[in-house]
């Protein structure tokens, strides 16, 4: 199993906060591997230096390969990373199928491409993959409205079938049933499950332990910016350590 | 299927609006608007304002600055009729491609930073433009007095001028533009607002308007998406810089003058208010807009106190003194105080502007019916 996404020592601060400690972090291909661990971790912090959104201030980020610090969060995206945001990140005046097009445009077409003469409603293919992943997630009967009038549910479901779209090489997963209805939870392991099946490698932030113990191959502990533990589930399960970041809180 | 149907309703509706803008000079008579004058200005200013929504409307970015680019467009068209040609074709197209490289540049430099501070810095930088044009640039721009033709311009591809003749009048290819009482300009410029608003029509439905509503609606999306923000930002700015351009060269073609004060951020200030009142984002929407600015600019202020007391000569001394002072307080002079107050209505009770108006009209009849 190669490793696709390979995190060393990166540190981050803000300010006199050092939110990231030293962080070393090995995703697998074609695993679904949960970070997790007591709010205020820097487990999104993690994400955000993953996608360009920060840039840290020591440490590598590989993925695929390829050193990513300093490169442009488009140029992440395009060699195969894609978020799924803790608040649903899409675009709430335009209608889903619009939603639904501007990364599969994005994935076709590249960065930028002026395509200003053709019709939008003329790209078959766009559209036909459009119509395939909106049915995936029960929305393409509701193409014409505007994403912000969907339920917080739907709007996940759009923004991941935004994501799939793109042939992911790495999923990262932001609290993906956050804020969600048992039934609800239940629905987004089991479609989780699916794509994980499709051999999709995720990376996967999560409060709720069901969810990630159902989900997971492969788990990191974050407290205080550091990778405490790692392992698999069931040696997580048992780790004094874990016990301690989660139950006496952040002191160490 | 469906994208042949809205293809063909698409077609319909330039047909329409191209209709609209051809029979201008029989429908505006009952409205006292139908002189060539007034009708090249609804042209000139629609366009303006269709090019200017490109990027307000459609991208999200609030230029303060647009005035500038029609200045630009004026001064360089005024340069070819000065020394080449009084042919208005490439008179135009260079202004056009002037306007455009000084969009790119001023659009480079204020594309850096979103939101409020990009205003700022189009404001900035048009207000800089418009004072260089006043005093620096006086070799150029001829300052104060503006740029205009003379009769010892040499005009080197034209046939030379008969002496004793006054300055030759703009034409297009031979077709002089205050020909047929000057419908022949007003129809030049018609063309030219009926392609802008096909060009704008296709790029609103084409791959590259879906990214700048991207752009508009969210575009901490639109980078971990894979798309680079900042061309399609700059791509959208030259096109409604190279619109503003076009506008500039037109006021050119039909008056062949140039000066400063077409720069000034009051003129930047009025394609804000007329995208707003027309109905931002839409395509008919600035046009109207612009046409009701215009008209309201030419017409209300054209009515003074003989024309109401005219008005309401059918009522009783007393009362028709006091509705003609009222009265009089809005037309005139006053005028900006109608505008004002029109505007206020429309951004209070229909936030999108006249096209929201039509659009909920519509509704109420089909609900009803």
């Amino acid at each position: 199993m190669s490793t696709l996404l390979e995190i060393s020592g990166v540190n981050k601060s803000f300010g006199g906060l050092q939110a990231l400690d030293d962080v070393n972090l090995k995703v697998n291909e074609g695993t679904v591997h949960a970070i997790i661990g007591p709010n205020g971790a820097g487990k999104s912090t993690l994400l955000n230096a993953i996608i360009g959104k920060l840039v840290p201030d020591t440490g590598t980020v590989k993925f695929d390969g390829k050193d990513m610090i300093g490169v442009q969060p488009h140029q992440i995206n395009q060699h195969g990373i894609s978020r799924v945001f803790q608040t649903p990140e899409i675009f709430g005046e335009l209608t889903i199928l619009e939603n639904m097009m501007i990364p599969l445009l994005a994935h076709r077409d590249g960065a930028f491409k002026p395509a200003l003469w053709s019709r939008s409603d003329a790209q078959g293919d766009i559209l036909e993959r459009a119509e395939h992943f909106l049915s995936d997630m029960n929305l393409w009967g509701k193409k014409e409205v505007h994403a912000a009038s969907l339920s917080r549910g739907d709007k996940r479901r759009l923004e991941l079938a935004m994501c799939l779209s793109q042939d992911p090489k790495l999923l990262l997963l932001d609290e993906p049933t956050a804020g969600m209805a048992r039934a609800d939870t239940n629905n987004t392991i089991d479609l989780l499950k699916t794509i994980a099946g499709r051999g999709i490698t995720m990376a996967i932030i999560e409060h709720d332990m069901h969810v990630v113990f159902s989900l997971s191959q492969r788990i990191s502990v974050l407290a205080q910016g550091h990778v405490i533990c790692e392992g698999l589930p069931e040696e997580i399960k048992t780790d004094p350590r874990v016990r301690e970041a989660y139950l006496g809180g952040a002191e160490v | 299927m469906q994208a042949t149907a809205t293809k063909n309703k698409d077609n319909l509706m330039v047909l329409l609006f191209a209709a609209a803008v051809l029979l201008m000079p029989l429908w505006l008579q009952p409205f006292g608007a139908a002189y060539p004058d007034l009708m090249q200005k609804f042209a000139i200013f629609g366009l303006f304002a269709i090019g200017f929504n490109i990027l307000f409307g459609q991208t999200g970015y609030l230029s303060f600055g647009h005035a500038a680019f029609i200045g630009v467009g004026s001064y360089a068209t005024v340069w070819v009729f000065k020394l080449f040609t009084m042919n208005i074709f490439p008179a135009m197209l260079f202004g056009v491609l002037v306007s455009g490289v000084f969009s790119l540049v001023i659009g480079y430099v204020c594309l850096r930073r979103t939101g409020i501070y990009f205003s700022i810095l189009t404001l900035a930088l048009a207000q800089m433009s418009y004072n260089l044009a006043y005093s620096v640039l006086t070799p150029i721009t001829n300052g104060e007095t503006g740029l205009q033709l003379s009769i010892q311009d040499p005009r080197s591809w034209d046939a030379v001028a008969v002496t004793g003749e006054g300055i030759p009048s703009t034409n297009l290819f031979g077709l002089e533009l205050s020909a047929f009482d000057g419908l022949a300009g007003f129809y030049i410029c018609a063309v030219f607002l009926i392609l802008g608003f096909y060009v704008a029509m296709r790029i609103t439905r084409s791959p590259f308007g879906s990214m700048l509503r991207g752009i508009k609606t969210n575009q901490q999306r639109m980078m971990y998406t894979g798309l680079n923000t900042k061309p399609y930002a700059l791509t959208a700015f030259v096109i409604s810089g190279m619109y503003a351009g076009l506008a500039g060269s037109l006021m050119a073609a039909v008056d062949p003058l140039a000066g400063a004060e077409r720069m000034q951020w009051t003129a930047s200030g009025e394609v804000v208010l007329m995208t707003i009142l027309g109905g931002v984002g839409t395509l008919i929407g600035p046009v109207l807009g612009a046409a009701v600015i215009k008209y309201f600019e030419n017409i209300f202020s054209a009515i003074n106190t003989t024309v109401l007391a005219d008005f309401y000569s059918f009522l009783p001394q007393g009362l028709a003194d006091v509705l003609v002072s009222l009265t009089s307080l809005f037309v005139g002079k006053g005028w900006h105080l109608t505008l004002g107050l029109l505007f206020m209505m429309v951004v209070i009770f229909l936030p999108g502007g006249i096209m929201e108006g039509i659009a909920r009209i519509r509704k109420r009849f089909s609900a009803s019916n």
